[in-house]
Order: C-alpha cells, then structure tokens, then sequence
C-alpha cells in the first residue's frame, strides 16, 4: 500500500518512498523530484508526489533541547504534535496553536501553517516558530528566523514543504495550569446569531469553534468556547482511540445518516459549561483512528474556504448552496480568523471566517458542487486551504495568493508535490 | 524511577520505548553501534525526562565487549532494573541462500548476540533476585517460511533460548519476557508494501512498557498476531511445506 493523504482520494503513487532518519546527512540524489511526507493528515495532495520520491520524515522525530525559563522546544521536524503534549502537558506546557488533530508533525504544521480555535488571539502556527533549519538539493543549509534568511523563513511558512526540507524546528510552548478546559456550549440558529455571539465569546474565551449543521434549512450549530483550566490536575487520559479496522466498500455516510447524524447532535444534552480533559475538546475526532475510512474506497474532499470579514452573505449563499445539494458531512466547523498576520507568504487565514465541510467522494456531482462554491469564494476575494484540497484548479489558487509569484522564486528545483504540479497548471 | 539498558537503542521500537520510559521520568543507558545516533537519541529522552541518560556505543556481535558495557551501564544507572535487547537487522533472504558467510552472520547478530546478553543478564538478575530482561524477538520464529527462515531461525533460537531461562528464573522473581511483533513500519521494513496488519512503533513500545509491567513471559503484539500464529503454526508440515509463505 503506497503512501496516501487524509481523504484516501485516487492518486498516482510515488515512484519511491525513503525513510528519512538522520538530520545532518545530505539529501539522497534521485533522479526525480522530492518532497517531504510527515504524518499522511492533510486531506488532498500536498503531501503526494506521484512518480517522484517521497521522503518519510517521520524518521526525524527526536526533540533536541527545551528551556523551562522560556517555553522554548527545539525538535526535528518529522515530531508529532501528540509527542509534544505527552511529554509537555503533565509539566505544565501546551502548544500555542493546535489544529483539530494532534497527529501532525511540526514539519507539516509549519508547512501548511495550520491554525486552531485560538486564531483570533494567536494568529497561526508560524507564529509561534523562532527559526528552523532549510536544506536544499544543492546541499546548503539555512537557519532562517524573522531576522536571519528571513525570506526563506517567510516562504516557508506555509509553503507547503517546496522550499526544501525542514530538519528541525523551534517553537515556543505556552504554560498551562491545568490539562483541562472550561468550555462553554451555546446553540445558535441562523448566521447573524452565530456572529453575534461569537463577536462575545471571542472576547471573552481564548478559543472558540462552531459546529455547524449545513442541512437544516435554516443554518443551526453549537458555539464552543474554551480556555485551559486556571487550575487541577496536568495528568493525561490513559483511554485508548477507537479505530476504524477497515475500509467498507461504501461510504458510511450518506443523506440519510447525515441528516440523523445532525438532528441529533443539535438536540443532545448539552450541559452550558463543563471543564473536559484537552484531547476530547481539541481533538474529537483522534478518538477514532482511521475515521477518514468511513468514506469508502472512493475517499471524500474537504471544502475549506476563507472568506473576508465583510463577506457574510456570501457565507449564506455557500450554505444555501450546500443545503440544497444535499451533500455535505456532520463534520462541519465554522469559525473566526482574527487580525494577526502570518509570517508566510502563503499562509492560508484572512482576517474574517473559515468554513470548513468534509463531502464523500460522489464524482462529478460532488466536483460541480465545488466548482458553484468557488464562484462565491472567489467573488468574495476569499481563498481555499490547500492542507485540505484535491480539486482548486490552478487559475483559483494563483487568483487567490496575492504573493504566488514572490513565493515561487524560493521554491527548490527539485522538490514538488502534486498540489502543486495543479497549481501551476 | 527504574534503571533501564536499552541495547540495540537506534531502533524505531527500542526508541520509541525510550520515550516512553523518560518521559516516566527513568534513568536509561542506551547501547547501539553509532556514536552519533546514539547521543541525538540521548538528546531526545533527555527532553523527554529521563533522570540520567548515559550511551556506550558497541556492535553486539562483539560478545567480547559485553561485559565491559554491562558494567558501564551499571555504574552509570547505579543497578539495574531492566534490559531490552532491541537490536537486529532484517536479512536479505535471497542473498543468505547464496551465502553461508552471510547466513551465518545474520544468525550471528539476530541470534547468537542475543543469546550471549541474555545469558549475562540472566546471571545479573537471577543474583539480584529481581529485574526484567525483555527481548525483541518475532512472529517470524514461531515457523520457518522460505521467505525468511535464516531470521526465522534465529528469533526462533532466541525463543527457545528465553524459555530456558525464564524456567530457570522464575523461582529468583526475574521476568524474561519474549516480544513477538508482527510487521512494524520502521525503516528496517521500508522496503515492503504496508497493509492492514502493520503496526507503528510506539504501539510495539507501549505494549512492551504494559507486558513489563503486568510480569508477562510472552507478548504478541499487537494482539491478533497470537491468533494469526496459532494458526500458522498448527498447519501439518506436509500442507505447509507446498504453501507459498
């Protein structure tokens, strides 16, 4: 079995797959193109090369130093952010910025700049990244940080792992009281209420996240807010994830559980406040490994947009869109980017909104669904995550970053994905 | 807080076993071959917590070397609870039916090392009266297949050799413990087609930290790999010699 992404999508697989172990030896000489694999989470194909080599850097998964007067941890690339909080959080640390899994590796983090339910206080990942190491097929070696190579470090972020391979990075952890978090759950029915009481949770709470349920006419979700707990115990949960042992021949989620699925997470009981441990309110989804194989063989997309803070109608019009398609999953989350910039040319958050909804792979209609989405996106002047994408063309992607051209005088000749090969397309 | 060798510690579950340990705040003295990987792995459970971190750089075929390094590890962890003994390499079995040198080679480090540490460690523990001598061993040794029988022959050898010893410690209080995993993607297997039943590391360490723990002698891990062997092992030799295993 070659080396797939999160939506398990039909690709081409790579000619080669290498383990990548040791940080301080050279790039090995191929004679096609090379990109770095971490940990397989991103959805399309940013993460594939088909025909070329793949490097598996989950090989450099060794922490190097950290410092407890600052929260500073310098590790290889190839680390989990699950490493990080199983050794940090019973001593007090945490990740300044997590996205919804925790099985990403810093390398892919800081490649696709990834963001969390804290985006409104903390920017992204990048953010909180002091320097790293750059390699490049010509066998240089940069630390770049905001001031040193720092035009490499800001193509980097979010570059999507083309400038070269990341061999070790630091980040700066953030202290924790406690390893649970206080959250506070509000439904809402109807955009203008989701904004109007997010604008107050967003002043209040350090993280916020809505999920949302795209199939009811008019749209209803549950606000979640959080911060860590000011006090208690740092212990970690011993409960072992789920797995889902196999792929079923058909996607397991379809109209019909959908819409089962959404009128019962709506109406649960819902307690208004609760404190939870961490991993279920960051990451609900990684108490069921595999969980991306309840789409069948044919694998699912993910459609996620950023839209700007003044394009709310046209969130309604994707919504209303996606309502009368019929498809869509329970897995829809709606939030708010803040101000912050990212340090990376091609970071993907603008100050405004992101949606983000998985969709089973149903072919053409699923495609043409997209291609109605992107007219509303792209009028907007929103864009696309490329962490989640199979499908943008490459016209989209290049429309929508106004720094493509700047980034693409830092990317290594001999490294590409298949994201890429789309994007310039 | 427990002393723990680690021998063998370059290995992907060795490793991840390490982390493990530090992060539970033991002291642990780490064997391998190469001095550098040794000291970015010291780095890595340094971070990770580990109370004392001490590495002794040595290629297990030289049994020679042995007891000096047991020693080392001694002196440096203050006594010893534990050992793993993590090391091996994966043989290229076409190249070994071509070769007795390199046949005996493999049998040499798979097997032979490991009988020469686990009999000092077993001398060790059994004075002490306590400890635990874990070994890596494999489900390749519970029946030869054409495919991999020079390492099967010797994790079956070590198999062997470890009921022997468990036999003779049992009445000391000294677990010896033989892990039997399946496929596990590390780079040692890098070279084959992953499916269903491949495992990651850290699930092999985890189950080895749990089977140290509640003093089992013999661990499938994961699992389902007891069933799978049970089978293989219970076909008749008349059927099993035609199969293309």
């Amino acid at each position: 079995m070659a080396l797939t992404s999160w939506g398990q999508l039909p690709a081409s697989p790579a000619a080669e797959e290498r383990w990548w172990d040791e940080r301080s030896a050279p790039l090995p000489e191929v004679g096609g193109t090379l990109l770095a694999y971490g940990n397989g989470r991103s959805y399309g194909d940013v993460c594939l090369n088909g025909g070329g080599t793949l490097l598996r850097g989950r090989g450099l998964w060794h922490f190097i130093s950290f410092d407890p007067e600052n929260g500073r941890l310098v590790c290889e690339a190839g680390v989990l952010l699950a490493d990080i909080l199983d050794v940090f959080v019973p001593r007090g640390w945490f990740l300044p910025v997590t996205p919804g899994t925790r099985f990403v590796t810093v390398g892919g983090a800081i490649a696709n700049d990834v963001h969390g339910k804290n985006h409104h206080r903390a920017g992204t990942f990048g953010r909180h990244v002091r320097r790293f190491e750059l390699l490049r097929s010509d066998g240089s070696r940069r630390v770049c940080s905001l001031t040193e190579n720092a035009e490499w470090f800001a193509a980097t972020i979010g570059g999507l792992g083309l400038t070269g391979l990341m061999t070790w990075a630091e980040i700066e952890l953030r202290r924790i009281a406690g390893s649970g978090v206080a959250v506070e759950n509000r439904r809402f029915t109807g955009i203008d209420e989701f904004f109007a009481i997010n604008a107050e949770a967003e002043a209040r709470h350090e993280y916020t996240v809505a999920w949302i349920d795209c199939l009811a006419n008019t749209p209803r979700g549950i606000l979640m807010a959080g911060d860590h707990a000011e006090s208690g115990s740092l212990a970690d949960v011993a409960k072992r994830p789920l797995s889902l042992p196999a792929t079923p021949p058909i996607s397991l989620v379809n109209g019909l559980t959908l819409r089962a699925f959404n009128f019962a997470y709506f109406h649960r009981p819902l307690p208004a406040t609760a404190v939870v441990h961490y991993v279920p309110y960051f990451y609900p989804l990684d108490g069921i490994l595999h969980w991306n194989r309840l789409y069948g063989r044919k694998g699912f997309y993910q459609y996620q947009c950023a839209l700007p803070s003044g394009a709310r109608d046209a969130l309604g019009e994707i919504l209303r869109g996606i309502a009368v398609s019929g498809q869509g999953s329970f897995l829809a989350v709606l939030k708010t980017f803040g101000e912050i910039p990212s340090p990376g040319l091609l970071s993907f958050p603008l100050p405004g909104m992101t949606l983000a909804l998985d969709f089973s792979n149903s072919g053409s209609e699923t495609l043409a669904l997209f291609d109605r989405l992107d007219a509303i996106v792209g009028a907007a002047g929103g864009r696309l995550y490329p962490a989640k994408d199979a499908r943008m063309s490459g016209r989209f992607f290049r429309g929508s970053n106004p720094r493509f051209d700047e980034f693409a005088n830092f990317i290594d000749p001999k490294f590409s994905s298949d994201f890429w090969r789309r994007a310039t397309a | 807080m427990q002393k723990i060798l680690i021998v063998g510690a370059a290995s992907a579950i060795a490793e991840a076993a390490a982390r493990r340990w530090a992060s539970g705040g033991n002291a642990l003295f780490l064997v391998g071959r190469n001095a550098a990987r040794l000291e970015t792995i010291a780095g890595d459970v340094r971070v990770s917590g580990a109370a004392s971190v001490g590495v002794f750089a040595m290629d297990a075929n030289e049994v020679a070397a042995h007891p000096a390094m047991l020693q080392a590890a001694e002196k440096s962890l203050g006594g010893l609870d534990i050992a793993l003994i993590a090391h091996g390499t994966l043989p290229d079995q076409k190249a070994c039916e071509r070769s007795v040198e390199l046949t005996l080679r493999e049998i040499g480090t798979n097997g032979l090392s490991v009988v020469a540490l686990a009999t000092l460690l077993g001398e060790r523990f059994g004075k002490q009266g306590s400890g635990s001598v874990a070994v890596i061993g494999s489900v390749a040794g519970d029946r030869g297949r054409q495919s991999n029988y020079v390492y099967g022959a010797a994790k079956g050898m070590v198999g062997l050799f470890l009921q022997g010893l468990r036999n003779r410690l049992a009445s000391k209080g000294v677990q010896v413990l033989t892990v039997k995993p399946g496929f596990v993607d590390t780079p040692m297997t890098a070279a084959f087609k992953k499916g269903a039943l491949w495992a990651q590391p850290d699930d092999i360490a985890a189950g080895i930290l749990r089977a140290i723990g509640k003093k089992r002698d013999v661990v499938y891990l994961p699992g389902f790999w007891r069933a799978i062997m049970t089978v293989i092992r219970h076909i008749p030799e008349s059927v099993f010699k035609k199969m293309s295993l």
